[in-house]
């Protein structure tokens, strides 16, 4: 059975249609790729899987179960996490609260537990702090803990959102332009964080990305979208080679 | 900048000797102040002068008659100052041996026992102090709760006035009707001696209803975020005036008296105590930083399996409640109510309050109203011209600290620093244990 499963899904922003029949099947363990030039509608993509948009036309399928028409909270319980393309961080808290809310949904204490701070919340916070803070030890970001998120490196805070992520314990990780704003030094290394935490929580991985290079060393299968449409979809090798993949991307470059 | 330099020496001397002398040992060292003022005070105001007791340390009687500020000094000195610095002086050590002895709920719980005794040692002295102090308790319970969606939130109400005025008559008819021989609702229901153990139901009584109304406005306005709830609670203080003015059996806008006498200085404070804790509990609990979440983005909150309409909604209702409780205190300890003591002025003045004592901040909503309310107390024989001071003082503090006093951040005890930072060299090394 495959993990996502996504058939005939189209969305119109009014008269603009944003996505047409999109297709697809991921299976578990997999690191997929979705490129294609800006205004393609890749993030779009993404906001419709994760229920930030409602489909007008089409399905989506998780572990099985229909998704489509959930609120993104549900999504988010049921195991699909995100990143955001712009940090979307909660700027005024520290990096420790920022992974810590997160377990959200995995809270058993009620408001009873949280007005009264009964014995159950604390224990139950004392373990949330615990596995959060093992969480950051993991990807290198404990000694941030009590930092106010808004005032860490750019990096630091790409790796806070991803721990934040991974607090709701998800299958599937959308990352949306991993490394945006990132050299080729620090391309390499993410590279190997993906695979690692690919392998660590057992994800799969979906991920947008503008840079070939970081795809191509990166993902089994690449989905190409060009005005909402995918014009090709194969392993690595075969896109780079792909006639229409390259016009769609150079008829960009030649302009410039 | 002369005073500044005249009074460092000073300063520093209070700094070496008096530093480290614990929190309790001053709430103590004042409790005995309070406790002397209530024998002596009288007496040594005659002996000055005075009349009778300053009120507030006399600030307003040196605004009015400046004469009689050598015999105020000499009252401060003799009467708070003295008494307080012996006592903390010698009670220092007492106090950093409890802090090793007794576990923090414990010696947290001794803090605010001792803090009771001042305060009410305090207000026996002088009836206008007793009612300035309930006031008090009470404007922090509105503060805080407010707080709650203005801070943690970043939504903007207006409506506690309109809270509390729900709270206030439905608290208001529950003990009418159950304790008091009255006109409309005849004579009383229970027998009267129950009434003071009657009186935390009407409180819960008017906090749930008042939760119940606010649903009305919560539901529809959290549907998109802006300035929509703005709005609404504006709508909402409007229609509860003017739904209270024209039912009759309430009074109208005349106005409902003959509430029993249970609002005592003690039960005020109990209750602002319990609201505090309660409200400290949920912004401290992850439960409640996801309200934070919520504001600072709520896409994110969402995609973070957070229920954020649901956040949104707890958020409103326990402000809703909150406010109903204070509204019931306050309709108890004025003994009358009408419509129009919870207008927009009243919404104006606790947002003052709050913006005065900072956003997100337990803290600042506890030294927000204190601060305000001391200002327009001491600034009382400037009459109607306060109104005028005291906005340039609230500019002035804006300017200066434009996320209010305590904006963001929580006022630091000493002890529980210490506490928390011993939990947290633990945590970060990955021990675990309690």
């Amino acid at each position: 059975m495959a993990l996502l499963e996504i058939r005939n899904m189209t969305h119109w922003f009014g008269g603009l249609r944003a996505v047409y029949n999109f297709n697809t099947r991921i299976e578990p363990g997999e690191i997929r790729g979705l490129i294609g030039p800006n205004g393609a509608g890749k993030t779009t993509v993404f906001n419709l899987v994760t229920g930030f948009y409602t489909p007008t036309e089409g399905q989506i399928f998780f572990l099985g179960r229909e998704i489509t028409g959930l609120r993104p909270h549900q999504i988010g319980r049921l195991g699909i996490s995100r990143t955001f393309q712009n940090l979307r961080l909660w700027t005024h808290l520290t990096a420790l609260d920022n992974v810590k809310i997160a377990y959200y949904s995995q809270i058993r204490y009620g408001l009873i537990g949280a007005f009264f701070n009964t014995r159950a919340r604390r224990e139950e916070e004392e373990r949330i702090d615990h596995e959060a803070r093992q969480l950051m030890r993991m990807l290198d970001i404990d000694q941030y803990a009590h930092r106010v998120v808004s005032g860490l490196p750019y990096g630091i805070q790409r790796k806070v959102e991803i721990a934040r992520a991974l607090a709701t314990k998800p299958k599937l990780l959308l990352l949306d332009e991993p490394t945006a704003g990132m050299g080729p030094a620090e391309m390499e290394e993410t590279m190997a964080f993906i695979r690692r935490i690919r392998d660590q929580f057992n994800l799969t991985i979906w991920l947008i990305e503008h840079k070939m290079k970081f795809v191509m060393g990166l993902c089994g299968w690449i989905q190409v979208l060009n005005f909402g449409e995918i014009i090709a979809e194969g392993p690595p090798e075969e896109i780079q080679r792909n006639p229409e993949v390259i016009r769609a991307y150079l008829g960009e470059m030649v302009e410039l | 900048m002369a005073l500044r330099k005249a009074l460092t020496p000073l300063l520093h001397w209070f700094r070496t000797r008096f530093g480290h002398v614990p929190v309790g040992a001053w709430l103590l060292g004042a409790a005995v102040a309070a406790f002397l003022e209530r024998l002596l005070g009288p007496d040594l105001a005659y002996l000055l002068g005075l009349g009778s007791v300053p009120a507030i340390f006399g600030l307003s009687i040196i605004l009015k008659t400046p004469s009689l500020i050598p015999s105020v000094l000499v009252f401060v000195v003799l009467m708070y100052v003295i008494p307080t610095l012996v006592v903390a002086w010698l009670s220092r050590a007492l106090f950093l041996w409890w802090e090793e002895q007794l576990s923090v709920p414990v010696y947290v719980f001794l803090h605010v026992l001792f803090l009771f005794l001042v305060l009410y040692f305090w207000s026996q002295v002088d009836p206008y102090r007793l009612l300035v102090l309930r006031l008090l308790g009470i404007n922090i319970l509105l503060t805080l709760s407010l707080n709650l969606v203005n801070g943690w939130m970043g939504e903007f109400s207006v409506s506690v006035a309109g809270f509390m005025s729900v709270g206030a008559y439905v608290s208001s008819v529950f003990m009418v009707w159950g304790f008091v021989h009255d006109d409309v609702f005849g004579p009383p229901v229970f027998p009267e001696f129950l009434a003071p153990f009657a009186f935390p139901l009407a409180l819960i009584l008017a906090g749930a209803v008042t939760a119940v109304t606010a649903l009305l406005v919560a539901v529809p306005s959290f549907r998109t975020r802006g300035d929509y709830l703005a709005i609404i609670t504006l709508a909402y203080v409007f229609i509860v005036k003017s739904t209270v003015e024209n039912l009759d059996f309430i009074g109208g806008p005349r106005g409902f008296m003959n509430q029993p006498e249970v609002a005592s200085f003690t039960v005020v404070f109990i209750w602002t105590v319990l609201g505090i804790w309660v409200m400290w509990n949920y912004v401290t609990s992850i439960l409640g930083k996801a309200t934070n979440a919520v504001r600072d983005n709520e896409s994110a909150a969402e995609m973070m399996t957070v229920d954020t309409r649901k956040v949104k909604i707890v958020a409103f209702l326990t402000h809703a409640f909150w406010s109903g409780v204070a509204g019931g205190l306050y309709a108890h300890v004025l003994g009358y109510i009408n419509p129009s003591s919870f207008d927009l002025r009243k919404s104006a003045e606790i947002l003052g309050m709050l913006y005065l004592g900072g956003l997100n901040s337990v803290s600042g909503s506890i030294v927000g109203p204190v601060l305000f309310m001391f200002l327009t107390e001491i600034l009382r024989p400037f009459q109607l011209a306060k109104w005028l001071v005291i906005p340039v003082i609230l500019i002035y503090a804006m300017i200066r600290r434009p996320r209010g006093l305590m904006g963001f951040q929580e006022l630091r005890i000493p002890f529980l620093t210490r506490r928390q930072q011993a939990k947290e060299e633990a945590r970060a090394y990955g021990v675990t244990g309690n």
